[in-house]
């Protein structure tokens, strides 16, 4: 099973990833290989087993709660150090409201 | 002990006890330990960084203690390697990816902050497949690691620096971090020890997010007493994780001394199907020695191993696909132009991740999307309880379970790269240990024809790393001349 280049496309979009046209036509190929090894799944009844999302482990429904002590974190200077472009305190990013 | 050429022989307590007697100062080791390093490093590309302000600065701190007879912590002087996918702070961590080649972070993860705390120097940060996504290293933006047996052969991955410092003796102790086997597969590759512990043993706050249900971090060493150590010292409840355990922390290096004989250790039959014959008799030859020792070996099953790949598959790639949508080109350095935000984010990405992450990001999306999440997601996470159900009913008759860490020991460079679905593969003993969460290690156990370092794999209940400890450490001491 190969993916349409429609669907690729459309995935892509969905995942903010810009793919070269190579790229897409690999990404059909590997997709297509990886979700037809993963059909496998089907051969499972499945119908009344719980999901499961995380490993847990019995605790207090409370026990992940800490006091509420205020502390010091990042300054406005340590958090924008890594930003792309910053300006003014903030994020900068390519203008998205027209006025 | 000389520094100079003692570096690869160090051990914890062999540096504990050059500091107590003056042999050397931890100044004077971590200069040497840097040095070392250095020189050794262009034969692996083991490290990416090295931090000897950092280390130096954690000497000076130890030197001070020992000279007023204050704190010698349990890893005083230890030279530490970290895998790059684990945040420190104000010193680079790439996460072996272009998109975080200037990522300074501003906080250190909690097990880089309590291996400082109790005195280790991190003299830099390791190698290792962009954002743990891979099993031989070799998608590292920054190169490959090559394997110090064999260096036309691949380190495994996806902590390959942290497998390879340990084994050329570039560090005498490293983490890593396991979300599929990328501890334990590297750590037999290279003939080391590698620790997965349980699910929540040690915080993940500070280690960059891959699948956040499956991440661990955990500790390389020589030997399982220094592997031991370290997870000792980053166990444990942390506030700012809160998916870590209250569980308390055993005295493992305590308990693991305690003799094997009488424990129940079980071979599951689907482990050792489509196994190479070497792998084969090696791990044959580890069970009989554990029986000579006292322990009492049954077959047992664990049926539904076969779909573990296609589980860890969708929901590894499901969770990574939301974890890396942060990196898009605003906070974290790197931003390629386009002339709307919806451009630019697709362009830095497009541009900024390499092509495994890329196939994993897509793989994630595209399981999630509308009209398939039932089909995939809720059908992996389903299979996940019934492969986490084979490891609880596995448990109630055996105290722990043997098996190969890989189906074949490390493979050349190359060989695989061009074939995703084969090399996911060679993680197929692995991933069922991060799925259910139970502990589980590498413990070297023999060698191929060629010289390959070959691993045992020691899984235990929920907690119970002081039983695999005890069957890894009395392996070690049975086969080690």
């Amino acid at each position: 099973m190969n993916l349409s280049e429609k669907e690729v496309r459309y995935v892509a979009d969905l995942a903010n990833l810009r793919l070269a046209d190579e790229e897409v036509s690999r990404m059909r190929q590997d997709l297509g290989q990886i979700l037809t090894h993963i059909e496998q799944l089907n051969e499972l009844d499945t119908q009344s087993v719980e999901p499961m999302a995380q490993v847990l482990y019995s605790a207090d429904e409370t026990a992940t709660l800490r006091e509420d002590v205020p502390h010091t974190s990042l300054t406005n200077a340590e958090a924008l150090a890594n930003a792309a472009i910053s300006g003014a305190s903030y994020f900068k990013v390519p203008r998205v409201i027209e006025r | 002990m000389s520094l100079e050429n003692g570096i690869p022989a160090l051990t914890i307590s062999s540096v504990r006890q050059g500091l107590l007697d003056k042999k050397f100062s931890a100044r004077e080791l971590a200069e040497a330990a840097l040095q070392f390093a250095e020189v050794e490093n262009p034969k692996t590309n083991a490290y990416l960084t090295f931090s000897r302000e950092r280390a130096l600065k954690a000497a000076a701190h130890v030197d001070e203690e020992i000279a007023k007879n204050g704190f010698v912590g349990a890893l005083a002087g230890v030279p530490l390697g970290v895998k790059d996918v684990i945040v420190t702070r104000n010193l680079r961590t790439t996460c072996g990816s272009r998109i975080l080649e200037n990522y300074i972070p501003p906080y250190d993860a909690t097990a880089v902050f309590r291996l400082e705390a109790e005195g280790a120097m991190v003299i830099g940060k390791l190698n290792c497949d962009e954002f743990a996504m891979g099993s031989s290293n070799e998608n590292s933006a920054y190169g490959p690691v090559r394997n110090p047996k064999a260096l036309d052969r691949v380190s495994g991955g996806s902590s390959g620096g942290s497998a390879a410092a340990v084994a050329q003796g570039t560090a005498v102790v490293t983490i890593g971090s396991d979300t599929g086997g990328s501890i334990r597969q590297p750590a037999s590759f290279c003939g080391v020890v590698g620790i997965t512990p349980t699910y929540g043993r040690v915080s993940r706050y500070g280690l960059v997010a891959f699948a956040s249900s499956l991440d661990h971090i955990g500790p390389f060493a020589r030997t399982v007493e220094d592997a031991a150590t370290v997870l000792h010292a980053m166990a444990g409840r942390d506030e700012l994780d809160a998916t870590s355990a209250f569980a308390p922390i055993d005295d493992y290096r305590a308990l693991m001394k305690h003799s094997v004989k009488g424990l129940k250790i079980g071979l599951p039959a689907e482990y050792f199907e489509g196994l190479n014959a070497e792998t084969g008799s090696v791990i044959d030859a580890a069970v009989k020695q554990l029986q000579n020792l006292g322990c009492e070996v049954r077959q047992i099953s664990l049926p539904h191993t076969k779909y573990a790949l296609s589980c860890y598959y969708i929901i590894a790639t499901a969770e990574a696909s939301s974890n890396l949508a942060r990196y898009d080109g605003v906070r974290y350095t790197i931003r390629a132009a386009g002339d709307t935000l919806a451009e630019m984010y697709r362009n830095t990405r497009g541009s900024g991740f390499g092509a495994e992450v890329k196939r994993r990001i897509m793989l994630g999306t595209y399981v999630l999307s509308a009209g398939y999440y039932d089909a995939y997601y809720k059908k992996a996470q389903q299979v996940r309880t019934l492969i986490a159900r084979d490891f609880t009913n596995a448990f109630a008759d055996v105290d722990a379970i043997l098996a190969p860490v890989s189906p074949f020991p490390a493979f050349k460079i190359g060989e695989k790269v061009d074939d995703p679905l084969a090399m996911y593969l060679s993680d197929v003993y692995t991933l069922t240990g991060d799925l259910a969460g139970v502990p589980c290690m590498s413990v070297p156990c023999g060698e191929s024809r060629d010289g390959l370092p070959i691993g045992l794999q020691i899984f235990t209940k929920h907690f119970d790393e002081a039983t695999m400890l005890r069957i890894a450490y009395n392996y070690e001491r049975a086969t080690t001349r």
